[in-house]
């Protein structure tokens, strides 16, 4: 069964936050919704928890219980231990033999000799990977990630992907956000949101075929408006060049948006 | 240090609640001072009884209001005129006055009291209720009131909020709980807490305090239940309102502080202005008060207290089906008005 939403508008007053957007949520597929600020991502996140409606489109998500939704802060009940929460996420779904399953994502995110610690006394990271881990027990059909790694340390992404692909492999569809775009090349599908309007989706290297021209290393940008600093050196958009070296998701989202705000000038 | 002024102005302009609260309280203050917290009582209502009850009425201090005026009453129904509430001093004209004062109304009695010159001078004072004037026989029952609303406004409130605040609530609405075990399962915990401190109270009242509890238990327990209900219903819907538990103890604050001066708790309603005294009657802990202080200190029939319980009762339904439907809201998908609250670092 495949759930996802389509054609979804939302509006903030005169801002428009979502314009027509859709996406399949497939099972068994890491799905990463990705873009800048206020690109929309968190918009299109509640609305696929469930929590939030648009004001047009159409939206098919699995029978109640059957989501789970990390939200964008916390997610976790500070004043609960780490084994508490996962016992309270245990009790609302009404899991049986939960037990093994939860000391298994505990130990997998590496916070599992935390079990006694408050949640509110964990570091960032590992308040996240508890949350992450909370949204994994249930098994769910749908799980929705919403920059769970976002000010996370290297090692706790990692544990963090772990557990995402983990999901994955376990039949459930997952949408994550997040603003990195090395992480949105783990993923199966990726949508790239600006400004509320789909830039570009598909697999990754489907929207890495769509980009316009290529992007290519150089030490000294030819046209400094359509390039960008790139560690020491320069990454150059050629709209005409037909080969330049790998291009990557983030070489297309900065593109993207070059490409959108020449159209708007 | 023009910066630093520059910017605390810009967010408190921003910060409507506090805005408000620095305006709203000082005015609230003013009326509650300028306008209720008097302790010289200038109206006292009062019952002449008895075949002399017009000369007596005829020859009274000006502050003794007289609302009852039965020449064939007696000692009999002065005392029940007093613990039904109808009047505070009742006079019983005969060979011999007797004037029986309500103790329950502390500044009032004493304003009795010291008044009683204009009574002829073999008139017999007995203070009913509270003979002794004590001051925890009247405050114990009333700081239930207190006590069970700063709980459930101000605890339950901070309670809720702090989900929303941790992002847990929006959480909530995703597992297969439903809205009614959520909400139910949110305010029962502070349900029973609330219950414990009133049993704690009014033992520590009645043993340690030695305040009587003349009246009957199940009027005790059904003004509990209803007023718990109005307390938690109070501290839900101020949590729906309120977006961080800054907010909600503003709010709080707000609701709690009228609540105490205005009440008749501390100062008579009587004494108030009329318009200040109208407000008194439309807060919930005005009638736990009369209740509690009808079933420890009067033994009052349920008659006497059918009024206060029911509009407690109206009251309750009232704000706990607001507070339900409003919590029930925020659990419900819904189309966002404005963009969702963002965490550090997190994009919409």
């Amino acid at each position: 069964m495949t759930w996802g939403v389509s054609k979804l508008t939302v509006r903030f007053g005169h801002t428009v936050a979502l314009s027509n957007v859709s996406m399949e949520f497939e099972p068994g597929t890491v799905h990463a919704v990705v873009g800048g600020d206020g690109a929309g991502k968190t918009t299109l996140l509640r609305i696929a928890a469930g929590i939030g409606l648009p004001h047009e489109g159409s939206v098919h998500l699995p029978g109640p219980g059957r989501i789970s939704y990390v939200p964008p802060d916390g997610g976790v009940f500070a004043d609960l231990t780490v084994d508490e929460n996962m016992q309270f996420i245990a009790d609302a779904y009404k899991l049986a033999d939960w037990q093994a399953r939860a000391d298994e994502l505990l130990d997998r995110s590496a916070i599992a000799e935390f079990g006694g610690r408050l949640a509110g006394k964990l570091s960032g990271g590992q308040r996240r990977k508890l949350a992450g881990s909370m949204g994994l027990l249930p098994m769910p059909d749908l799980l929705v990630l919403d920059e769970v790694t976002t000010g996370v340390d290297p090692v706790s992404r990692m544990d963090l992907w772990r557990l995402i692909a983990a999901a994955a492999a376990g039949g459930a569809a997952v949408l994550v956000a997040t603003s990195y775009l090395d992480e949105a090349e783990r993923a199966g599908r990726v949508l790239l949101l600006h400004d509320g309007a789909v830039l570009a989706s598909g697999s990754p290297d489907e929207v890495r075929a769509a980009m316009k021209g290529t992007v290519t290393d150089v030490a000294e940008p030819e046209d400094p408006a359509t390039a960008w600093r790139m560690g020491r050196r320069w990454r150059q958009w050629l709209p005409d060049g037909v080969s330049g070296g790998p291009v990557t998701l983030e070489d297309v989202a900065i593109v993207s948006e070059l490409q959108t705000n020449r159209g708007a000038r | 240090m023009k910066a630093m002024i520059l910017k605390e102005f810009r967010q408190m302009r921003r910060d409507r609640r506090t805005v408000a609260l620095m305006v709203g309280l000082p005015v609230m203050m003013l009326i509650i001072f300028g306008y209720a917290a008097r302790f010289d009582v200038t109206e006292i209502k009062t019952a002449a009884l008895g075949p002399g009850a017009s000369v007596v009425e005829s020859s009274l201090d000006p502050a003794f209001n007289v609302v009852v005026t039965d020449p064939s009453g007696d000692a009999t129904i002065a005392k029940e005129l007093l613990r039904d509430s109808k009047a505070a001093v009742a006079i019983v004209t005969g060979p011999q006055i007797n004037v029986y004062v309500d103790g329950t109304e502390l500044f009032l009695a004493q304003s009795a009291m010291r008044r009683t010159n204009s009574l002829p001078s073999n008139a017999n004072v007995e203070v009913l209720f509270n003979p002794e004037l004590s001051t925890s026989a009247v405050m114990v029952p009333s700081l239930i009131g207190m006590i069970l609303l700063f709980l459930g406004t101000v605890i339950t409130s901070l309670g809720v909020v702090r989900e929303r605040e941790q992002g847990t609530l929006e959480q909530l609405a995703v597992t297969p709980l439903r809205p009614v075990d959520v909400i139910v399962g949110k305010i029962a915990p502070y349900f029973l807490v609330a219950v414990i401190d009133m049993a704690v109270v009014t033992i520590v009242g009645v043993f340690l305090f030695n305040v009587p509890f003349r009246g009957s238990f199940l009027m005790y327990s059904a003004f509990a239940l209803v007023y718990l209900f109005v307390v938690l219903g109070l501290g839900v819907l101020i949590s729906t309102v309120s977006k961080s538990q800054g907010e909600a103890i503003q709010l709080a604050i707000m609701v709690l502080l009228p609540q105490v001066m205005l009440s008749g708790m501390i100062f008579p309603l009587s004494s108030m202005a009329a318009g200040v005294r109208w407000i008194g009657y439309l807060l919930p802990l005005t009638y736990f008060v009369t209740g509690m202080r009808g079933v420890f200190l009067k033994g009052s029939s349920f008659g006497a207290l059918a009024m206060p319980l029911m509009l407690l009762t109206l009251m309750a339904v009232v704000i706990f089906s607001l507070a339900v439907l409003r919590f029930r809201r925020d659990l419900a998908p819904k189309q966002a008005e404005t963009e969702p609250e963002l965490a550090p670092g997190a994009a919409a």
